[in-house]
């Protein structure tokens, strides 16, 4: 579907495979999530905002130019800020709605400007037209889409965004964490990936931060201790694979990867709602739960275990050290999917929660999906080398195993807090900001209008100056004009007397004088 | 017609006094409303094509050759539009308005009149009566029916304003003395620039004009009357001051300043640019540090107003990409009207806040989203607007002025284009800082006094909206009006 919103600068939406992937990811877990929220009692303006997030997502990966993919992107972080917030008497959770808009919205403006020198170098706003832009704007526009995804997708440094995005309801993070959101970033750097890749360094950092992250954020997972904390980093970690596939030119290993991984991580989700809800849970929820963890610890057979290869075997391709890294973030997976596992299958105490069918339903469809999206994840052309995928195989089962067996991991201090990057940006810039604000605020009272209140002044008193000097001078001088002119008629009167004999006198003087300056000017 | 059109508001305020008192209120509306049907009418008339329509020329003061010429095109249609849509909404919301309203109701036809003029005006001399005609207006808008220190504000308003509007009378006077025969005609003298032989006077004649403008615009520096004007308004004031009056401020720059001193624009054009950035950011920053949110909302004026002397400046680069700086000229008019909505409907808000609590300041709000759930959806909506989110007008014409900007291709373009970027994150964060004081969160001393909105507000409040939405979603219409204009204005500042 061609148009343009803008006239002269066309663009439209479309359905490519890539497309086609996301759309039906998007619409089975929508459809799986809207039933779990269904048992849980929502009103209209949960639905109303989660039906717009989907629809923005949908324009996001259907868009074929970039204002109508932005235009989708920024109404999409939009509703996740709405409904992050969605219990809007709480401070703390609009807070961090608050963080979650803002610092994606940052990373935004990277599209806004990369649109602008789109306009510059491209001479147009469509995908296609992107990779053939001349220097330097083709590598001004990768530069700010890589900000933007890396952005949108919670890749280092922007990860912290979605620590707080938990404190939204569990469909919405079921929702946000698995096939929108986050996805979407991954989803660009594919999508644009022969512009990532013509730059000739975009598509390296891409590569590394994917790694990195999933290494880092890896950590950050293991360190955690609530559930959802745990869940959270991995979905940043999960993400940072994809970002890694991207990079690496390989749309089909990431986009299997996202599609695994948007089944396993909203199943979990769904599961740790659950859980949380509940004092103890059943045996269903246990279970789904397990066969969800497991596929993210990337234990054979089941779909991550596939999916992470095929990216591993495409990374490898291009470095050796995105290979180790990419392996070193797979074990960190495992364990920290492992914690997830001892976390919810550990005894309690107390009645049996029931739940209602509506949520079982989509356990059980999303833990089917977890075991075997992998099949598809083979269709992607991508063969993973044999040993990679013995190995990863091999280090995972050992790494569940030694997790479950000593019953506790490794909690690595510096990454408890996220790696302390909100605080970082709270005084890096957000204190600095918010000062400079209120600078400018005070400059702007005593200077600015101060000076406009000092002309006002200096004119009220150049008036009184007026009034009182300068006035009584000009009034003076009129006065002495006044006094002059009757000194004068006096004067003036003097000579008429009435008698002829002086006029005539007075004539003959006039008429001397008349000659004389007759005679001299001649 | 376009004659009937500009006097129709004044001879219905003329008439006012003979309408029973009770009538006034809605005799205010039906007049209104239909100005607005009869403007539609003529946007539909003129379809999206170049040129003038419903062009008049009479003479009026043949000894000057200034003339009675009035006449709508694509830029003026849509600040026509918006101006009766604007104050059709004033007209609603004031529908309980009960202080002196026959000649509350007067001021504000004869205010559409003067306000209807000038965008319709071809003729510098016109122009500029109408332009001293509404700040005597509104000086009596703030001056009666304002609150607080409004004599002040009001007095501040008026002297710096018309201080201004000497600044531009002088600058008016530049370009007739420059015109070859003398003329005030601003068709004459778009087709053949004045003082094109003399850059000096130029300069100087678009300095007067450019200061003369600036401070109705407002750009920094000299946008301090703006603040205290907004504060002390009653709040169809504010939203006709913010909404419709500074837009003569930009539109007189594409109207006259461009096309009538092309050379020195385009010389000048790196200090418009500048100008307009420091506006931008200038003007985040200082409303990200107020308290008083109808003073947020007058500042975050100054920073979207900077976005359009931004984008105009960017058009003044001849070496640029002209379909970018057609794109951005396209934004800058889009942006005046999306302004006017959002910003009209931001300020009756806030009008809505004081008449039930007295107060702005928004830390003594807090959780009115449980005593007034419409009023938050609404105030929600404006600020989202206001911020430039897809779907609303904001946008589009942001997202216009920022491609367009960068997009023109030059180094100091393109580094102001991204800086100004960095507006918008700002907005956002001063935005939902309000929304999180405000609207979310534990109840604050005053909430309880917020009842939601009435009928009438909702009424008033509801279109403004609506068609933010529907420019932000479908802007073809607009745009392709436009269009052809901001081709011609990129052509005649080229030239």
């Amino acid at each position: 579907m061609s148009f343009s919103l803008l006239p002269g600068w066309p663009g439209g939406l479309a359905v490519d495979g890539l497309s086609a992937v996301l759309v039906a990811t998007l619409a089975a877990v929508l459809v799986a999530v809207l039933m779990y929220a269904a048992g849980e009692g929502y009103g209209a303006r949960f639905y109303v905002l989660m039906l717009l997030f989907a629809a923005a997502m949908l324009v996001t990966v259907t868009a074929t130019d970039l204002l109508l993919l932005l235009m989708g992107w920024e109404v999409m972080g939009a509703m996740s800020y709405a409904l992050i917030g969605y219990v809007w008497s709480d401070s703390e959770r609009m807070q961090s709605a608050d963080v979650a808009f803002l610092t994606t919205r940052a990373a935004d403006m990277g599209l806004y400007a990369a649109a602008g020198f789109a306009v510059a170098g491209a001479h147009s706003l469509e995908f296609d037209a992107l990779a053939q832009a001349g220097a330097p704007w083709r590598d001004l526009i990768a530069a700010g889409v890589v900000v933007s995804a890396l952005g949108k997708s919670a890749q280092l440094p922007f990860s912290f965004w979605l620590s707080r995005a938990m404190a939204g309801p569990t469909p919405v993070s079921a929702l946000l964490h698995s096939a929108t959101m986050v996805a979407a970033g991954a989803y660009l750097l594919m999508r644009l990936h022969p512009l990532l890749d013509a730059t000739g360094w975009a598509d390296t950092v891409v590569c590394w931060a994917g790694a990195l992250t999933a290494l880092v954020l890896g950590a950050v997972a293991l360190a955690q201790r609530e559930l959802k904390q745990v869940l959270a980093a991995s979905t940043c970690a999960q993400i940072g694979f994809m970002v890694l596939g991207a990079g690496a030119g390989s749309v089909g290993a990431g986009t299997a990867h996202l599609v695994a991984h948007a089944a396993v991580k909203s199943l979990l989700f769904l599961g740790a709602g659950l859980w949380l809800s509940a004092q103890r849970t059943g045996r269903l929820v246990k279970v789904t739960f397990g066969v969800g963890a497991l596929a993210l610890a990337g234990v054979p057979p089941l779909s991550l275990w596939v999916t992470k290869d095929e990216v591993l075997t495409v990374a490898g391709d291009r470095s050796a050290g995105l290979l180790a890294v990419g392996f070193a973030a797979s074990v960190l997976s495992a364990a920290y999917a492992a914690k997830a596992l001892l976390m919810v299958v550990r005894p309690a105490e107390g009645p049996v929660a029931r739940v209602p069918w509506p949520q079982r339903v989509p356990l059980v469809v999303l833990a089917a999906a977890a075991c075997v999206l992998g099949v598809a994840g083979l269709r992607t052309g991508v063969r993973p080398h044999v040993w990679e995928a013995v190995l990863s195989g091999v280090l995972a089962v050992i790494t569940v195993g030694v997790v479950v067996a000593v019953r506790r991991v490794p909690e690595p201090a510096w990454a408890v807090n996220w790696l302390h990057l909100e605080r970082a940006v709270v005084a890096g810039t957000v204190h600095p900001v918010f000062a400079l604000a209120r600078a400018l605020a005070r400059f702007d009272d005593r200077v600015v209008d101060g000076a406009v209140r000092g002309v006002a002044r200096g004119g009220r008193w150049t008036a009184g100056l007026a009034g009182r000097r300068v006035e009584f001078r000009v009034d003076g001088l009129v006065a002495v004009v006044g006094r002059a002119a009757r000194g004068l008629a006096a004067l003036a009167r003097r000579p008429q007397t009435g008698q002829l004999h002086t006029y005539y006198a007075q004539a003959a003087v006039v008429l001397v004088v008349l000659v004389v300056v007759a005679v001299l000017a001649g | 017609m376009l004659t009937l059109v500009i006097f129709l508001p004044l001879a219905a305020a003329l008439a006012l006094p003979a309408v029973p008192r009770r009538a006034v209120p809605w005799t205010w509306i039906g007049v209104t409303v239909a100005e607005l049907a009869l403007i539609v009418a003529m946007w539909i008339a003129h379809g999206t094509g170049g040129g003038v329509s419903f062009e008049a020329n009479v003479r009026w003061i043949p000894s000057v050759r200034a003339g009675y010429h009035v006449g709508v095109d694509g830029l003026s249609l849509p600040l026509l539009t918006l101006t009766a849509v604007l104050f059709a909404a004033c007209a609603l919301y004031s529908l309980r308005h009960t202080d002196r309203v026959r000649a509350f109701a007067a001021l504000f036809l004869f205010l559409e009149t003067v306000c209807v003029g000038l965008f319709a005006s071809l003729d510098l001399l016109l122009f500029f009566v109408f332009f001293d005609l509404s700040i005597v207006g509104m000086y009596f808008v703030i001056l009666v029916w304002g609150h607080d220190d409004r004599t002040r504000s009001a007095l501040k308003f008026f002297l710096y304003t018309f201080l201004g509007s000497l600044v531009l009378l002088l600058g008016f006077i530049g370009l007739y003395l420059g015109a070859d025969p003398h003329t005030f005609d601003m068709v004459e003298l778009t087709r053949t620039p004045p003082l094109e032989g003399s850059p000096g006077l130029a300069a100087l004649t678009l300095l007067a004009v450019g200061i003369g403008l600036g401070i109705k615009t407002p750009v920094v520096p000299f946008h301090t009357w703006l603040p205290p004007a907004h504060t002390d308004a009653p709040a169809a004031g504010s939203a006709i001051l913010a909404g419709v009056m500074l837009k003569m401020g930009t539109y007189g720059l594409v109207r006259i300043a461009m096309p009538m001193l092309p050379d020195a624009w385009r010389r000048y054009a790196l200090v418009m640019l500048i100008v307009g950035l420091v506006s931008v950011l200038y003007g985040a920053l200082v409303a990200l540090a107020q308290d008083n949110v109808k003073r947020l909302v007058a500042y975050t004026s100054v920073n979207h107003m900077g976005y359009i002397v931004l984008a105009l400046g960017a058009a003044g680069y001849a070496a640029g990409d002209a379909d970018a700086r057609r794109l951005a000229v396209t934004g800058a008019v889009t942006q005046m009207v999306s302004h006017g909505l959002v910003t009209g409907a931001l300020f009756l808000l806030c009008g809505v806040l004081y008449d039930r609590a007295g107060s702005y300041d928004i830390g003594r709000f807090g959780g009115i989203a449980r005593t007034a759930p419409v009023y938050s959806g609404l105030i929600a909506v404006a600020a989202f607007a206001s911020l430039g989110l897809p779907g609303l007008s904001g946008f589009i014409a942001e997202f216009q002025i920022f491609a367009g900007t960068i997009g023109s291709g030059t180094t100091a373009t393109a580094v102001a284009g991204a800086l100004a970027v960095l507006g918008i994150l700002i907005t956002a964060g001063l935005f939902l800082r309000v929304l999180h004081k405000v609207v979310t969160g534990p109840p604050g001393a005053l909430t309880s006094q917020v009842t939601d909105v009435r009928r009438p507000e909702l009424g008033a409040l509801v279109p403004l909206l609506a068609l933010s939405l529907a420019i932000g979603v479908a802007p073809r219409p607009l745009l392709d009006t436009i269009e052809p204009l901001s081709a011609a204005i990129v052509g005649l500042v080229g030239r």
